[in-house]
């Protein structure tokens, strides 16, 4: 269970928002919503705990994430808006090198696996990832999460630039998550495409 | 204090740093060409006197070798940044000052081992004996990795700054005057015949030093930068 | 006694309090640098070896001093901002910088003009004053690094890392330089010259660090209380622009 409490947020002199509270349960989703500006991405990255907030916590599994440093981060699979994919790679290397840091050794057969399963064809895996289109990149960042085992996943904005037929992938991976009890946070100006009853809406204005 | 899976990510940071470094071969290579060419000034400039070039030697050669430590700097975290590879390192169950040795570790191999290699050469130019071109390149050996060390929490300190070029040599060539003056020091000592060994123990000294606190203090300076 | 000196660490209890201190501070320093001036120019005895040129000690070790101390000032309040995520303690530590600076300007010029008569240099390669260079090289970085940052956060705790790593380095490069020195047989005169001082040089050079200490106190307090203003400025012209709206959560 993530919660935030209290959670205000400043970047640079600007207040983003205060007291937000919300709590997202093991299955569920939390899309997060609002204008440019408003302070979605902050809000994310204070989940990460990469931010700190002005006031407030984040708990995870009701402890403070700021005392369980490593610990939470043995729990969470984040994907920024950058797409942390090394240009001078290839798809498979950046994969492989991801994994080796998180300490899960993936074969190649895996990760070729993960790769095609976001729609990515076997030609464009030994492709430098610097030739590759921006959906392609952002699809290689997003094959990370049929690698991942960790409960918690933070995406910020995974469907920009993809087309139609990779975030329906996107989305069913997203779903086959939560029925397995993962949570998920997802800063999104899209609909996901998911059952009602799992989805929890914040909305921020700046 | 290891924690499972700690060694793993060290080994996966250089890895991957040595990767990238492969692909760029060019890249990797410049700061090594920027030494031989300031080291080859320095006789055009003063002249060809080899008493003069002895005794200017291993202090030419230290300051080339620490500045072309510094040009290099700028790419230890910058990429990483760039592309949220960063972020995604921040964010792994391990010790950050953990990786960030592993980053220094590539570094080193990258900037510092080619100079330590080269300079057997470079002393040669310098009318350097077997002995002291022997101190030079174990004293390089000693002191480039601490220069990696220091180096790398000023690049951390000024992760997207604007004029960060610049500014990481302000910050970190005062924070390489003990490394110089031990460094130079050995060589000239042996040239002197006084005997390297205190210098360069001092030199040891430094790295350790380095060792214990650098990382943190890297590791500190990058979650600022990423905040 | 029962004072809740705690109160004090919210810059808006803390701006009203250094304004009344400063006054007091001010007048401290001069009479003391005045009563410090007093003694070392005109009661110290001349100094056999150097004849008169040697009372500029009595400015430049007390700006050595400083310098240095405030250094040590400067990175405490930082560790402290850092560990107790205390807003006050970055201001101090912003407006101890230039003051530090220019005490190590100040020595490192007395120190030129003392080594003139006595070495028959400007500039000597001696420890002292090599690491006092690289402490205003220090500073230096410290303020370049905090102008150079744009969001006040991150350049408060970058200058505050930078700083604390100079508190390592300091001692390490007067060592070194001190090492490096006997090595080169260079100048091994030390500032100070003969140990044995007369008391009332020592007077003078006590009053002397007493009073630019206190002025020190007066110029940090008051630049502290532009910091504040120049920061909670910024604050609230921010919170009238941004209209603060409820935070809508379903």
């Amino acid at each position: 269970m993530l919660q935030a409490v209290a959670l205000s947020c400043m970047r640079g002199e600007r207040r983003l928002f205060v007291d937000v509270n919300v709590t997202v349960e093991p299955g569920t989703l939390l899309t997060v919503v609002g204008e440019n500006g408003s302070g979605k991405t902050s809000f994310l990255r204070i989940l990460t705990s990469l931010l700190s907030p002005e006031a407030g916590a984040v708990l995870w599994q009701g402890q403070d994430i700021r005392q369980l440093k490593e610990q939470y981060y043995a729990q969470l699979t984040y994907i920024g808006h950058l797409n942390g994919v090394k240009d001078d790679l290839t798809p498979v290397e950046n994969l492989m090198a991801s994994a080796g840091l998180t300490g899960d050794h993936h074969s190649n057969p895996l990760v070729q696996d993960a790769l095609e399963s976001v729609g990515l064809k076997r030609m464009v895996h030994r492709l430098p990832t610097k030739v590759l289109s921006q959906g392609q990149r952002r699809r290689v960042a997003l094959a990370r999460l049929w690698l991942s085992t960790h409960p918690l996943w933070l995406l910020d904005e995974p469907f920009t630039s993809l087309d139609t037929a990779s975030t329906a992938l996107v989305t069913e991976r997203l779903q086959s998550h939560l029925r397995g009890g993962g949570l998920a946070v997802v800063v999104t100006h899209q609909e996901v495409a998911l059952p009602s009853d799992v989805i929890q809406r914040l909305r921020l204005n700046g | 204090m290891t924690r499972p899976g700690m060694w793993d990510a060290l080994c996966g940071v250089v890895r991957r740093d040595l990767l990238l470094a492969m692909r760029r071969r060019s890249d990797a290579a410049m700061p090594v060409f920027f030494l031989v060419i300031v080291a080859s000034l320095f006789p055009l400039g003063v002249g060809p006197e080899p008493a003069v070039l002895r005794t200017i030697g291993p202090g030419v050669l230290w300051v080339a070798a620490l500045l072309a430590c510094l040009l290099s700097l700028g790419r230890v975290f910058t990429a990483d940044y760039l592309d949220g590879v960063l972020e995604q390192m921040v964010l792994i169950a391990q010790p950050l000052p953990v990786l960030v040795v592993g980053k220094v570790f590539a570094h080193w191999v990258i900037a510092g081992v080619p100079v330590v290699l080269l300079s057997p050469l470079l002393g040669m130019q310098f009318g350097l004996d077997g002995e002291a071109v022997a101190v030079l390149a174990l004293s390089l050996l000693l002191g480039t990795p601490t220069l990696s060390m220091i180096g790398t929490i000023g690049a951390a300190l000024v992760l997207g700054v604007r004029g960060s070029g610049l500014l990481v040599a302000l910050l970190v060539l005062p924070l390489y005057v003990p490394v110089l003056i031990f460094g130079a020091g050995a060589v000239a000592s042996s040239l002197a015949g006084v005997g390297a060994e205190a210098n360069l123990s001092l030199l040891g000294a430094c790295l350790v030093l380095s060792l214990f606190f650098a990382p943190w203090a890297t590791a500190a300076a990058l979650r600022i930068a990423l905040e | 006694m029962g004072i809740n000196w705690l109160k004090y660490s919210a810059p808006q209890a803390f701006y009203p309090l250094a304004g009344k201190l400063i006054p007091w501070f001010s007048i401290v320093a001069a009479l003391a640098i005045a009563v410090g001036l007093y003694i070392g120019l005109l009661v110290a005895p001349t100094d056999f070896q150097q004849g008169e040129s040697y009372r500029i000690i009595f400015v430049h070790v007390p700006a050595a001093w400083m310098s240095m101390f405030l250094y040590v000032v400067m990175a405490l309040w930082a560790g402290f901002g850092m560990g107790l995520n205390a807003r006050l303690s970055f201001m101090m530590a912003q407006a101890i910088a230039p003051t530090g600076a220019m005490f190590t300007f100040l020595a490192l010029l007395t120190g030129a003009m003392w080594g003139k008569p006595t070495w028959g240099a400007w500039w000597v390669w001696d420890a002292r004053l090599t690491s006092e260079l690289i402490l205003l090289f220090q500073y230096a970085g410290v303020m370049l690094l905090r102008t150079s940052i744009d969001d006040l956060r991150r350049a408060d705790r970058a200058s505050g890392v930078f700083a604390l790593v100079g508190v390592v380095n300091v001692p390490i490069i007067y060592f070194s330089v001190k090492w490096w020195n006997t090595l080169h047989q260079g100048a091994s005169v030390s500032m100070t010259g003969g140990s044995k001082m007369a008391a009332t040089m020592l007077t003078a050079m006590l009053l002397m660090t007493f009073g630019f200490w206190m002025y020190s106190m007066a110029v940090i307090l008051s630049r502290s209380r532009c910091v504040i203003l120049e920061r909670e400025q910024l604050l609230s012209w921010n919170k009238s622009a941004s209209t603060p709206e409820p935070v809508e959560v379903r």
